[in-house]
C-alpha cells in the first residue's frame, strides 16, 4: 500500500460509457423532464437496467454465488464502492432526476442488503436481475418524523392467528415510491421497505423494517410531491391501512428481547454506506455547473490565470478557483470514505464528513455558477438554473447537513447520541 | 488504484516524527514564540529525524528517492507540533530540494552532500520581496547576463537564517522568467540587515531583509545550468510544503479547541454539548480533511509527473490557506477569552494560520 489516486482501469472504462449514456440519453431530455414533472424516461431505465444486467455493475445486492476465485491470479483489491461512486457522480452529472430513476433496488434494496438474512435476500433481490427493470424503494420519514426517526408511528402488530404483521401508518418523500408500488406493464413487480414499531414503548429498539410487495392491499400511493428540482424522480406518499404481510417479511429479529437497536442500527448503517454515495450524485451536478461556468467564460475570452497570488486575481477568477478547490477536495473525500468501505475499513466518520461537504460544496458551486453567468444563469435556455434547483437536495435527503454535522460532531468528540442531542 | 494508507517506511517515518513534534516541538513551540528564538538542540534533533535526508538518493549523500507524498505526510505531522519550529528544520531543504528538482547534474554533486551529510547547517534561500503585489511569477530582484557572469540586483524579504547561511539560491527575474541563483556567502554586493524581520508570527524563525546590488555569479550558478530552469517544479513543492504545514498547524488549533470545549462547563454541560460549538467543530475536522486529501493528491501528482500537478498544487495550497485561517479562528473563538490570552498557544496558531496566504518560498518538501 501507499498512497495512490490513479483511477481504476476498470472505473475509467465505465465512466467513458457511462459519459456518452449522460450526454447522450440525459442531457437531451434533461430540460423535457423537469418541465413535465413525473414523465417516466423509459429508454433510460430500460437501456439501464440491460446494460446492468449485462455488466452486473450498480447492483448493490451481492452475486447469487460468488466465482470460483483462481488462485494464480494475483487478487485484486474491491472496488466495488467506488466504481457505484464514479457510476452516481456522471450519471448525476447527465441529470441528477433521471439517475434517481435508474432501477435496481435503490435505497429498500440496500435496506434488504444490510438486515436480511441470506433466505431473505434471495427471496426479495433476486428480481432485480430479471428481464423487466425493476424498483423498490425506503420509505422511513413520516409527516411528523423527518431526521428524528425514533419519532415514527408507524406500527407493526402480529396477528398470531393468520401469522402476519398487520401494518398502520404513513410515509412520505418516499423515492422511487410510485416505480415500486404502482403496476406499470413494462416494469418487474417492486416492493417497499417500510420502517415501523413492533413496540412503541421500546423506542428505536422496537424499530423494524417490513417488505410490502407492490399490489398488497392498504398499501396506496396518495400523492405525488411537485418539487424544487429532481423532478423526473417521482417522491410519493404512501398510505398503509390494515396491511398484511406474511411473518417472514420483518427484516431482522421479529422481537424486543432486550433493549437493542440493533435492526435499526443496521438501517442506519445502510446509511453510512450510501452517503457517500449521494455525496457523489450531488457533486455531479456541481461539476456540470462548474464546467458550463468554465466554457462560458472561454466562450466570452476570459480567462482564469492559476497561480497568481490571491490579491492579484480578479473576482470571477477567485470565485472558479474555490469552486475547484471545492469540487475536487469534496471529491477526494467521497473517494477516500468509499475506499474505506471497499477495504472494510470502518468509515461512519468519513461518509458523514463527506456528505457534510457535498452538501455544501454543491448548494455553494450552483448558486455562484448561476449568479455569475447573470441573465444566463437564471434563464431556462439553459440547464445551470435547473441544476441550481437539482442542487439544493444534496443537502437534504439521506441525512440534512445539520444531521451530518451532528453526527461527525458525535464522532470527533466521542460523545453518544445522548450527550450531544 | 486508490489508495489513502502510507507505506511501511513513511509509517515508520511518520511515527518518529509525530513523536518529536510532541515531545519536543509542542512543549518548545510557545516558549519559543515569546522568546523569540528556538534552542538550537530542538532543530537539529528534527534534523536528525532525517526526512530531507531520506529523500536523496545515495549518490548525493542521502539515502533514498525524493518524495512529495512523503514529504508532505511528514510536514503535517511535524506541523502539528510548531510551525516556526518545522520551518526552521525545513530550512536547508530550501537550499536543497530546488537543486534536486531541478538542478543540473553538476550542481546536485557539488552542492547537496555538504549540506545533507552535515548536522543541520542554514543553507536557505531568498523568493519573497516586500512588496504589495508580490508574485513569485514577476519578481522585482532582476538577474542579468554580463560576460560570463549574471549580475544580480534587488531586495528579498523575509528570508530564513540569511545572517548565517553558509549559501543561498536568490531568486530573481531574468528576462521575465523566474530563475534561481546559487549564491555563496560573502560575495560582493550582497547585504543582510543586521536586525531580523518583526512579523505577525513566527518569532522563533530569524528571517532577514537581503539586499543584493550588482551581485556577480558566474554562470555555473544558475540553477539547471547555462539553460536554467523551469521554476513550476520548484513552486508547486514549496505550495504543497505549505499546504501540509497548514493542515498540521489546524490540527493542532482544532484538537486543543475540541479537548477544551469538552473540559469546559456552560449552562450546567460542556459546552462541546452545544450544538453552536459542535457544529463548528464538525465542519474544522471536515475542512481540514478536504484540505489534506487535496494536498496528498497534488503531491501524488507531482511524484508520478501528471499534466495538472502544478496547477493542483496552487489549489491545494490555496485552499489549505484558507482552511487554515478559519479553522485557528474559530478555535481561538471556542476558547473564548482564553483563546485571546497567550498563555495559551492558539491565539499563536491563528498568527500562524494568517500566514499561508503569503509565506511562499519559506518551506519547500
Amino acid at each position: 500500500m501507499s498512497i495512490e489516486f490513479e483511477t481504476p482501469k476498470p472505473i475509467a472504462q465505465q465512466q467513458f460509457v457511462l459519459k456518452t449514456v449522460a450526454e447522450e440519453m440525459m442531457r437531451s431530455v434533461s430540460r423535457q423532464l423537469d418541465e413535465e414533472e413525473h414523465l417516466i424516461p423509459y429508454s433510460y431505465i430500460e437501456f439501464m437496467h440491460a446494460a446492468m444486467r449485462a455488466t452486473g455493475a450498480g447492483a448493490l445486492a451481492p452475486k447469487e454465488e460468488k466465482k470460483e476465485e483462481d488462485p494464480s491470479k494475483p487478487k485484486r483489491p474491491p472496488i466495488g464502492y467506488q466504481l457505484l461512486a464514479h457510476m452516481m457522480e456522471m450519471l448525476s452529472w447527465g441529470d441528477v432526476g433521471m439517475y434517481l430513476v435508474t432501477p435496481g433496488g435503490g435505497l429498500g434494496a440496500a435496506a434488504v442488503d444490510a438486515a436480511a438474512t441470506p433466505e431473505q435476500k434471495k427471496k426479495f433481490l433476486a428480481r432485480f436481475g430479471e428481464e423487466k427493470p425493476t424498483f423498490a424503494a425506503m420509505c422511513m420519514t413520516e409527516p411528523g418524523a423527518g431526521s428524528d426517526t425514533s419519532a415514527i408511528k408507524t406500527t407493526a402488530v402480529l396477528d398470531e392467528k393468520t401469522n402476519e404483521w398487520v401494518i398502520n401508518g404513513e410515509k412520505i418523500f418516499v423515492t422511487a415510491g410510485h416505480k415500486s408500488m404502482v403496476a406499470d406493464e413494462q416494469f418487474g413487480k417492486g416492493f417497499i421497505v417500510v420502517w415501523a414499531s413492533i413496540d412503541p414503548s421500546a423506542g428505536r429498539a422496537g424499530m423494524r423494517g417490513f417488505v410490502i410487495e407492490a399490489g398488497t392491499p392498504g398499501a396506496t400511493v396518495t400523492k405525488l410531491e411537485h418539487k424544487l428540482g429532481i423532478r423526473a424522480s417521482d417522491t410519493a406518499s404512501i398510505s398503509l391501512v390494515d396491511v398484511r404481510v406474511p411473518f417472514e417479511n420483518v427484516l431482522g429479529s421479529p422481537t424486543v428481547e432486550k433493549k437493542t437497536e440493533k435492526g435499526f442500527k443496521k438501517a442506519m448503517a445502510t446509511f453510512d454506506a450510501t452517503r457517500p454515495l449521494v455525496a457523489a450524485t450531488g457533486l455531479g451536478v456541481a461539476r456540470a455547473a462548474l464546467e458550463f461556468v468554465k466554457e462560458k467564460l472561454e466562450e466570452n475570452g476570459i480567462e482564469v490565470r492559476y497561480g497568481l497570488p490571491r490579491n492579484k486575481l480578479t473576482n470571477i477568477e477567485r470565485e472558479v478557483i474555490d469552486m475547484e478547490i471545492m469540487l475536487r477536495s469534496g471529491w477526494l473525500m467521497i473517494i477516500k470514505a468509499v475506499w474505506m468501505a471497499d477495504n472494510r475499513k470502518p468509515n461512519a466518520l468519513e461518509s458523514s464528513m463527506s456528505k457534510v461537504k457535498a452538501g455544501d460544496v454543491t448548494t455553494k458551486i450552483t448558486q455562484k455558477a448561476v449568479e455569475l453567468m447573470g441573465p444566463l444563469g437564471y434563464s431556462r435556455e439553459f440547464l445551470l438554473e435547473k441544476w441550481f434547483r437539482d442542487a439544493k437536495i444534496t443537502d437534504i435527503y439521506e441525512g440534512t447537513g445539520q444531521i451530518n454535522r451532528l453526527i461527525v460532531a458525535r464522532q470527533i468528540l466521542g460523545y453518544s447520541g445522548r450527550e450531544l442531542r | 488504484m486508490y489508495s489513502f494508507e502510507p507505506n511501511e517506511e513513511q509509517k515508520m517515518l511518520l511515527e518518529a516524527v509525530g513523536r518529536y513534534a510532541e515531545n519536543d516541538l509542542r512543549p518548545a513551540g510557545h516558549d519559543a514564540e515569546e522568546e523569540g528564538t528556538m534552542p538550537e538542540k530542538i532543530v537539529s534533533k528534527g534534523w536528525e529525524l532525517g526526512v530531507l535526508q531520506a529523500s536523496v538518493p545515495e549518490e548525493y549523500g542521502g539515502f533514498g528517492d525524493r518524495s512529495a507524498v512523503t514529504g508532505v505526510l511528514a510536514a503535517e505531522e511535524m506541523a502539528y507540533g510548531d510551525l516556526a519550529g518545522t520551518l526552521a528544520v525545513n530550512v536547508p531543504s530550501l537550499f536543497v530540494t530546488p537543486i534536486l528538482l531541478v538542478g543540473s547534474e553538476e550542481q546536485k554533486k557539488e552542492y547537496i552532500p555538504p549540506v545533507i551529510e552535515m548536522d543541520w547547517l542554514p543553507y536557505t534561500a531568498a523568493l519573497i520581496e516586500y512588496a504589495l503585489d508580490f508574485d513569485p511569477l514577476e519578481l522585482k530582484t532582476t538577474a542579468k547576463e554580463s560576460g560570463d557572469s549574471y549580475i544580480l540586483d534587488g531586495e528579498k524579504a523575509f528570508v530564513p537564517y540569511a545572517k548565517d547561511a553558509e549559501a543561498m539560491i536568490v531568486y530573481a527575474s531574468l528576462g521575465g522568467d523566474t530563475q534561481g541563483f546559487i549564491v555563496p556567502k560573502g560575495v560582493a554586493g550582497l547585504s543582510v540587515k543586521d536586525e531580523a524581520e518583526k512579523l505577525m508570527s513566527l518569532n522563533a524563525l530569524p528571517t532577514y531583509r537581503v539586499k543584493l546590488e550588482g551581485v556577480k555569479i558566474p554562470k555555473a550558478n544558475r540553477l539547471g545550468g547555462e539553460d536554467g530552469h523551469d521554476f513550476q517544479p520548484v513552486l508547486a513543492a514549496m505550495r504543497v510544503g505549505l499546504a501540509a504545514m497548514a493542515v498540521g498547524v489546524a490540527k493542532a488549533a482544532f484538537e486543543y479547541s475540541r479537548d477544551y470545549a469538552k473540559e469546559r462547563e456552560v449552562f450546567g454541560v460542556k459546552v462541546a454539548q452545544k450544538q453552536a460549538i459542535a457544529f463548528m467543530l464538525a465542519e474544522m475536522a471536515t475542512e481540514i480533511e478536504a484540505s489534506r486529501v487535496l494536498t496528498w493528491e497534488a503531491a501524488w501528482k507531482l511524484d508520478v509527473g501528471k499534466e495538472d500537478a502544478f496547477k493542483d498544487a496552487y489549489l491545494a495550497a490555496t485552499g489549505a490557506a484558507d482552511m487554515a485561517m478559519m479553522v485557528t479562528d474559530r478555535a481561538v473563538q471556542i476558547l473564548g477569552g482564553y483563546g485571546y490570552i497567550r498563555e495559551y498557544p492558539v491565539e499563536m496558531w491563528m498568527r500562524n494560520g494568517r500566514g499561508f496566504a503569503m509565506l511562499i518560498g519559506l518551506a519547500i518538501v
